[in-house]
């Protein structure tokens, strides 16, 4: 099963590195990884989605809290909670596509950021299927490029991750 | 540029000059307290190298402080003072001999605080001192310099100067499990590091706490592929449980406490250093304090166990009905034995040990079945599959021990105490998980099991008429003894050393075959007297590991049992020995090749002996001699006691013993691989 883990991490050089190392070493693996400082620039927020069976993830867990520069952690998929994912993507808009396009581009409630005679560069934010399904419906258009920032989460209601 | 303004207000009664220091602007680091600093109104530019990165950690690489020196705030200004003020060799000197004194912070006139100033370097002699710190195994270079002076201008710690560093790290291992202490080592950059790395990779894999101090290139060369630059921290990075790099020589005494705490609370482990040189440069000199305490807000280890789930494990220990304790090294290291032995006692079940539990339980007493797993006794093995209840404690489930996990203890329930979560249903599932201290959880089980009784004391009864059925089917079958004029058995040797020594050395191992013959002949009945490489199994160990618990231990009988394959690999430590007049002794179980290989591919691949011979091996008699030792050579059973009596009759001479063996003796039982607990091969002709 996929779960999003969401990290408080010490924002200290080699944290990020220990736990990227701790994923390939034990043999876990990454779908998507995802960090940034929090308000507390001491605090860096890191959140990654794997995937795995319940014992898989009860050690991914343990071991994460083992290390010494994660501070504190939480399996968003536990809990009610809302995923989000930033995703760029150029594609091709000529003729009659360029229409299409836009018209794909509104139903999405994406954005157009850029623009040039050939090509748009769009801006959609969602959860990772809606964005997966943003770019089936582009690929007959034609894509050229794809930037996704990986999954961001937070749990729904009362329940805050910090210190 | 902020800097800081120092007064001199006279002398200290130590003749250190009291200085008191005002900061004048603002300090950017380091930032005492971080919220305060980061809420500030207005916020510093911070130059390239200096904290807090903004943005991931790994994603900046600092390179602090910047060459330009502009970084720090208390940075000083002594560079002015050395010549002027008289902080010259001299001084240093005078400082660090009277080191640890209480008088390294006093008050002036004024009552403001006075405090010390230290270079880098001189804070990791003082710090070290200050914890207590009495042997520091290392070798020296580029790197790690300005330290290694540090040390010499002090005479508290003492630095035993290996000839691998390789060594220096197992001799502080050696040291950490003989002592229960975290043993420390210094080495230079890159190989000097990269040397170090098999021992701590050995220290990591049985969680032994170790602090390895590190040199590094100075900081404004990290990056370049500077001379004997290695990333040492990432070289390292799986097999530490955490290293620092000093980004500031303030940060030092912190750091190296950080890194001491670490090593040796919750599930021990060893902790690397990196130390830039620049950090240590004896014309910089920084407020030295020794911080009695730290606190991490990421880092609590447990303190005891949880009393639910504790009582809920007491209650199905004492309706058992056929119960096995299985417990580790986590006991060894927890301090715990004198617990588990009581608790044992009081219950009168079976215990089997690991490997690294070797001793925590007093293998002469009735209860205790040996240790468990692939060369595992007969008994051990055979209860464990048989068990109804399996209390496991600082153990770790290892493949060595438990053969197929499908397979494994098909009837048992099984509960798990362990400091390290991580460790509990990491490879078998437990019914009843505690987390918590070996020792607190032992001690309160010991007082919840008080005043009661065991729901089926006739089921004991069965259960133990059973294992001694076990144990008897193998008594007297265990080997076959050596026959005039055959060569000796590797058994019968370990048998005599236990004798001789009355069971009371501390014995090292390194890994193989004699490795096992040591571990099943010698009998312990103390906790920390098997010294072995378990979860690594480095050949190279048993040798440094033994001279790091001789040169702390000089009143003990300390043995390494090694093979003539494995000694080969750190036999240039004799040399160590002999500046340091180590008087270990050493047990060469000499079979002439690599037997434990041998072994397996007797058994494995119709004993097609690839590479597993030892060809040319060097005359170790003259070999020993040409170090200045005695060696011994034996070659008959008539000869192997007064050899071993001769070899231990001082204990401050290192004897070598060769003792020539059969090289055709393979380590029985051993576990059928991929079968149960109970599948064993028993001899060559025998399987369960
Ligand atoms: C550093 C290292 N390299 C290789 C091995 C694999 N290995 C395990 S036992 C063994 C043979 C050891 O030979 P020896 O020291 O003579 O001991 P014996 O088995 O003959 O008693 C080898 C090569 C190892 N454990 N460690
Ligand atoms: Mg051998």
């Amino acid at each position: 099963m996929r779960h999003i883990i969401s990290i408080l991490l010490e924002n200290e050089p080699g944290a990020l590195s220990r736990v990227v190392g701790l994923f390939s070493q034990r043999n876990f693996n990454i779908e998507t990884l995802n960090v940034a400082p929090t308000e507390d620039p001491s605090l860096s927020r890191l959140t990654v989605t794997t995937i795995g069976d319940d014992r898989v993830i009860e050690q991914i867990t343990k071991h994460l809290n083992k290390l010494i520069d994660v501070v504190k952690l939480v399996d968003l998929t536990e809990g009610n909670h809302i995923e989000r994912e930033l995703m760029l993507v150029k594609v091709k808009a000529l003729g009659a596509a360029r229409d299409e396009v836009k018209r794909t581009v509104d139903i999405f409630r994406a954005q157009i950021v850029d623009v040039t005679p050939s090509l748009y560069t769009v801006q959609i934010t969602g959860d990772a299927g809606k964005l997966d399904a943003f770019l089936q419906a582009m690929a007959p258009v034609g894509i050229l490029e794809v930037a996704r920032t990986g999954v961001s989460g937070i749990a729904r209601g009362d329940k805050v991750l910090s210190l | 540029m902020e800097s800081c303004q120092f007064l001199i207000c006279g002398r200290g009664s130590n003749g250190q000059p009291l200085i008191t220091a005002r900061r004048v602007g603002e300090s950017l680091y380091p930032p005492k307290d971080f919220r305060a600093w980061a809420n500030r109104p207005t916020w510093p530019t911070p130059r390239h190298g200096e904290l807090p990165c903004k943005g991931a950690g790994d994603l900046c690489r600092h390179k602090s402080p910047s060459p330009d020196k502009s970084a720090g705030p208390n940075r000083a200004i002594c560079q002015g003072l050395a010549s002027g003020a008289g902080l010259g060799r001299q001084r240093h000197t005078a400082a660090l001999d009277t080191a640890g004194c209480p008088a390294d912070r006093t008050r002036d006139l004024q009552g403001r605080n006075t405090v010390e100033l230290l270079s880098g370097a001189d804070m990791i002699a003082r710090f070290l001192q200050d914890e207590g710190i009495e042997y520091i195994y290392g070798y020296p270079g580029g790197a790690a310099l300005h330290i290694y002076d540090a040390l010499f201008r002090q005479d508290k710690v003492k630095h035993i100067l290996v000839r691998h560093e390789q060594a220096a790290t197992h001799a502080a291992d050696g040291y950490a499990r003989a002592s229960g202490k975290p043993g420390c080592v210094l080495v230079t950059s890159g190989p000097g590091a990269t040397n170090a790395v098999t021992g701590i990779a050995t220290a990591y894999m049985d969680s032994i706490p170790m602090v390895v101090l590190c040199g590094q290139v100075a900081s404004h060369l990290i990056g370049e592929d500077a001379f004997q630059e290695t990333d040492i921290v990432g070289v390292t990075r799986p097999i530490v449980k955490h290293s620092f790099s000093i980004r500031h020589p303030s940060e030092i005494p912190e750091v190296l406490k950080k890194a001491f705490y670490l090593a040796a609370t919750g599930r021990p482990g060893p902790v690397v250093v990196d130390i830039p040189k620049d950090m240590t440069a004896p014309t910089e000199r920084y407020e030295y304090i020794y911080p009695k305490k730290v606190k991490m807000r990421s880092y609590n280890p447990v303190t005891r166990g949880h009393t639910g789930q504790i009582k809920k494990a007491v209650e199905m220990i004492l309706k058992a009905k056929r119960p096995v304790f299985y417990t580790g090294g986590g006991v060894v290291t927890g301090k715990a034995s004198e617990g588990l032995t009581d608790l044992v006692k009081q219950l009168g079940y079976p215990i089997t040990t690991t490997l690294m539990g070797i001793g925590a339980y007093p293998q002469s007493d009735r209860q205790c079945l040996g240790w468990l797993g692939m060369h595992g006794s007969y008994e051990s093995n055979m209860a464990m599959h048989h068990a109804d209840l399996i209390v496991a404690i600082g153990a770790r489930f290892d493949d060595r021990v438990t053969n197929s996990t499908s397979k494994f203890c098909p009837t048992a329930k099984i509960i798990h105490v362990d400091v390290d979560p991580s460790s509990i249903s990491k490879t078998v599932r437990a019914d009843v998980p505690i987390v918590g201290p070996a020792s607190s959880v032992i001690n309160e089980m010991i007082s919840l099991v008080q005043g009661h009784k065991i729901a089926h004391p006739e089921a004991l009864t069965e259960w133990w008429e059973k294992i001694d059925g076990w144990r008897a089917d193998r008594e007297g079958k265990l080997y076959e003894p050596s026959k005039v004029d055959e060569a000796l058995k590797p058994q019968e040797v370990i048998e005599a050393l236990c004798r001789v020594t009355r069971g009371e050395a501390y014995v090292t191992t390194d890994v193989g075959q004699h490795q096992m013959f040591a571990a099943q002949y010698y009998k312990f009945d103390k906790p920390n007297r098997l010294i072995t490489s378990g979860g690594l199994g480095t050949m190279g160990f048993g040798f440094p590991a033994a001279m790091g618990i001789k040169q702390n231990y000089p009143d003990d009988d300390v043995v390494c049992v090694t093979g003539e394959g494995s000694f080969q690999m750190m036999m240039q430590e004799l040399s160590t020995c002999k500046q340091y007049g180590v008087g270990v002794k050493i047990v060469n179980l000499n079979n002439a090749s690599l037997g434990m290989v041998r072994q397996w591919q007797d058994l494995n691949y119709k004993s097609r002996h690839a590479h597993s011979y030892m060809e040319s091996l060097p005359d170790f008699h003259m070999l020993i001699e040409a170090y200045g030792f005695t060696a011994i050579t034996v070659n008959t059973l008539d000869e192997l006691e007064p050899a071993l009596e001769r070899a231990f009759a001082d204990k401050h001479e290192l004897v070598f013993l060769d003792v020539k063996v059969d090289p055709h003796e393979h380590v029985y039982p051993m576990q059928v691989p991929l079968g149960a607990m109970r599948d064993m091969l028993l001899s060559k002709t025998e399987r369960t």
